[in-house]
């Protein structure tokens, strides 16, 4: 009887050397992958540490009314304020910085590859199982390679956060795209539509609110990678919790905790507003 | 017995013949056909092989949407394509504009083979030649009425202000003015059709294809909307492919009808026709029940059996006819003019009464009866019925000039209705 006492198949090694093989060869492939990242993402933090926060909260008021009214409004400027009286202010503008860059690449990257799945059934197939992958695999195992690509710091912890975030903007894209009916792209072609007013005049309108309820849940794993990107070294409101958890500073973990909830309540309620708006 | 039924067949094969010399063929379809699944290819080549529809389907899975499809469709005609469900009616007439790629034939439009268009040359034709009207009407949800209508307009890169002046006046055309603004979610079914016709019309094409335009439609809003297509046919003759499994919409509207079954075109003709001489059963079946006095016209049955006159300012006329009139025995006479016009009828009791009052200087027209109406030979039987119940003479039938082409008396009246309802003019005539 076989009793599986020996490893035959030592995957890990191969990974492992896999891994430093891409490391020493092509580290310069990754750079290029990270600089703009790294440019969006310090360009909105300092721009946002710049700003006063007091303008900054009223900004996102003013937003909150426009897409929804007085409530929100409220909510948003009464949460932030709290915020910045807890001491959180720093940080949560660099948490800001981050989900915002990583959903702006998750944004650029997604919906292309979202219209494509969404027109192509073939390529959907083959876009599935990798969007699958992303979404499952814990964030754990690809923490130790990008770590290796690109070091640590605010940009890895981006780029760990945008291989989590990125699926459901490329799915819900695909979904809206397949939503509309055959008959109104049909009604299209019929009046000579080409394959690009098909998608611009047709396709992209139709599906918009069903692509805004893919940015929603974008920005919402986003925010919910913080405190693993914290793990990589990236600061913001994550920092906080993992320096709590180490130190068993329950108050700390918690206050940060609960910062990071109300942003996400606020994110959360702001985009949701927009896909509505933009339904009626 | 079938004197008749052969009498009528060869009127209208003549009127026919006439219709296709005068127009142009602006779609000629030959020998198309269209095998969906993986590989047409083998279809056709079973198809070849005699095989049927329903063996190649069970043997391959590959299912013939139309197989071998061949008739033209006449210049600013409206071309009823008929069939049940699942006969390809539909698949017919989307290889006309390639909204479904034909496994092999060719469709001509004014005489260029739209098979052979590169993609650019196609979206062009699409633009410029074709509008098209849907069953489920297949408006934007996002565009308002007016930008609906402006569709083609704006694919074809129409400026704005160009555009949307068409665009109004084509829902003008269709009796929508003021409802720019709405969305169609805002209107009634028959509203939103109106719309779709809109958008065919603004592009201003020669050629409208119409899938089961007006099947989603409930009965009245359906009648209206077929006047409507025939108002706006009288104003701007197009040549319009009009889908339909209604066989009273088919030939209220229709010029010609095809008939389509299992992919195949069985029958192509005038409503009266096929009526009278349906190509096989299933045809046949199609018209049970058909209501013959809607289809058949005056002119199928008009005879020139009446003494007629002709009328001059001559006096004395009078006379001469009622001379004429008791020598052939008959009681009426027809007043036409030098130019065959229809003017009046006389009869003997009124051309006497004349004589009397008028001292030998009385005219013609002076015996005329009163309440006398012609009808056109375009009206059907239906429409006419009226008339020749009401009234002891034989009603004087004339053409679109005018001219006089004969009468329909009661008697062949109620022997057409006789015939059509026994069934008997279902019957092939004897050679
Ligand atoms: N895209 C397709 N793929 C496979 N088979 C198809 C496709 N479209 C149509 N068919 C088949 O081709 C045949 C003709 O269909 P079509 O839609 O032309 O019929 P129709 O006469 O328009 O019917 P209806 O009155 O229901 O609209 C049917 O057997 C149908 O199942
Ligand atoms: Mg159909």
């Amino acid at each position: 009887m076989f009793s599986f006492d020996e490893r035959v198949i030592p995957l890990d090694v191969w990974i492992t050397s896999f891994v430093d093989w891409l490391v020493e060869g092509y580290r310069w492939f990754f750079q290029i992958i990270k600089w703009p990242v790294d440019f969006t993402l310090s360009g909105v933090s300092d721009g946002l540490q710049a700003v006063p926060p007091l303008l900054v909260i009223l900004v996102f008021g003013i937003i909150a009314w426009r897409v929804s009214g007085f409530k929100l409004a409220g909510f948003t400027v009464g949460s932030l304020l709290f915020i910045g009286l807890l001491g959180f202010w720093p940080e949560t503008m660099i948490t800001l910085a981050m989900v915002f860059s990583s959903v702006v690449f998750c944004t650029v990257v997604g919906v292309p590859f979202g219209i494509w799945a969404g027109r192509s059934d073939r390529f959907n197939d083959l876009l599935r199982p990798v969007l699958d992958a992303m979404q499952t695999t814990p964030a754990f195992v690809y923490l130790v390679p990008i770590v290796m690509l690109f070091s640590i710091g605010n940009t890895a912890g981006v780029l760990a956060t945008i291989v989590f975030a990125l699926p459901p903007i490329v799915r819900l894209t695909s979904l809206g795209i397949r939503q509309v009916h055959p008959e109104l792209v049909e009604a299209a072609l019929a009046f000579g539509a080409t394959n690009w007013q098909v998608l611009l005049k047709v396709q992209i309108p139709l599906a918009l609110p069903t692509i805004m309820a893919g940015l929603n849940q974008t920005i919402m794993m986003a925010l919910s990678m913080v405190v693993i990107a914290a793990l990589i070294g990236a600061g913001g409101l994550g920092a906080p919790v993992v320096l709590g958890l180490n130190t068993l500073d329950i108050g700390l973990a918690t206050v940060g905790g609960l910062a990071i909830v109300l942003l996400a309540i606020i994110l959360d309620r702001i985009t949701q507003s927009m896909g509505t708006k933009k339904k009626n | 017995m079938h004197a008749l039924v052969i009498d009528l067949v060869q009127e209208s094969r003549t009127a026919q013949k006439c219709a296709m010399e005068n127009n142009m063929e602006k779609i000629v379809i030959k020998n198309l056909y269209k095998v969906f699944g993986s590989d047409p290819k083998k279809g056709l080549s079973l198809l070849e092989q005699g095989k049927s529809k329903d063996e190649i389907y069970e043997q391959t899975g590959l299912t013939v949407g139309v197989q071998g499809a061949s008739f033209s469709v006449n210049k600013g005609e409206i071309f009823v394509v008929m069939g049940l469900s699942g006969s390809g009616k539909s698949t017919l007439v989307r290889m006309l504009n390639r909204l479904i790629e034909p496994t092999s034939g060719e469709v001509l439009v004014d005489g260029e083979d739209v098979l052979k268009m590169s993609k650019a040359e196609l979206v062009k034709f699409r633009r410029s030649k074709t509008g098209m009207v849907f069953q489920s009407f297949a408006l934007m949800p996002h565009q308002t009425v007016l930008e609906n209508a402006a569709f083609g307009l704006e694919l074809d890169g129409v400026d704005k202000k160009d555009r949307e002046e068409r665009a109004t006046d084509a829902l003008k055309q269709v009796g929508l003015e003021g409802w720019e603004k709405a969305y169609p979610n805002e209107l009634s079914g028959g509203m939103q059709q109106r719309v779709g016709l809109a958008r065919g019309l603004a592009v201003d094409p020669d050629i409208l294809l119409m899938d089961e335009a007006f099947s989603a439609l409930d009965p009245l809003i359906r009648t209206e909307m077929q006047d409507e297509l025939l108002k706006l046919q009288d104003r701007h003759e197009r040549t319009i492919i009009f889908i339909s499994h209604d066989l009273d919409e088919a030939l209220r509207i229709g010029d010609r009808i095809a008939i389509m079954e299992g992919g195949r075109v069985v029958q192509v003709g005038t409503p009266e026709e096929i009526l009278q001489n349906p190509a096989d059963d299933y045809v046949r079946a199609f018209f049970r029940g058909v209501d013959p006095t809607g289809v058949i016209s005056a002119g199928d049955i008009v005879r020139d059996t009446q003494p007629t006159v002709i009328w001059h300012t001559k006096e004395g006329g009078p006379r001469a006819t009622l001379e004429m009139l008791s020598n052939r025995d008959r009681d009426f006479a027809y007043v036409l003019d030098s130019e065959r016009r229809f003017l009046g009828i006389v009869s003997s009791d009124s051309l006497r009464d004349a004589i009397d009052k008028g001292n030998g200087k009385s005219k013609l027209e002076h015996a005329f009866l009163g309440e006398v109406k012609s009808v056109w030979d375009t009206e059907s039987l239906q429409d006419i019925l009226p008339l020749v119940a009401s009234h002891a003479w034989p009603i004087p039938v004339v053409n679109s000039e005018s001219i006089y082409r004969g009468v329909v008396s009661k008697n062949r009246f109620l022997r057409t209705l006789h015939r059509a309802e026994n069934g008997s003019h279902f019957e092939q005539p004897a050679a």
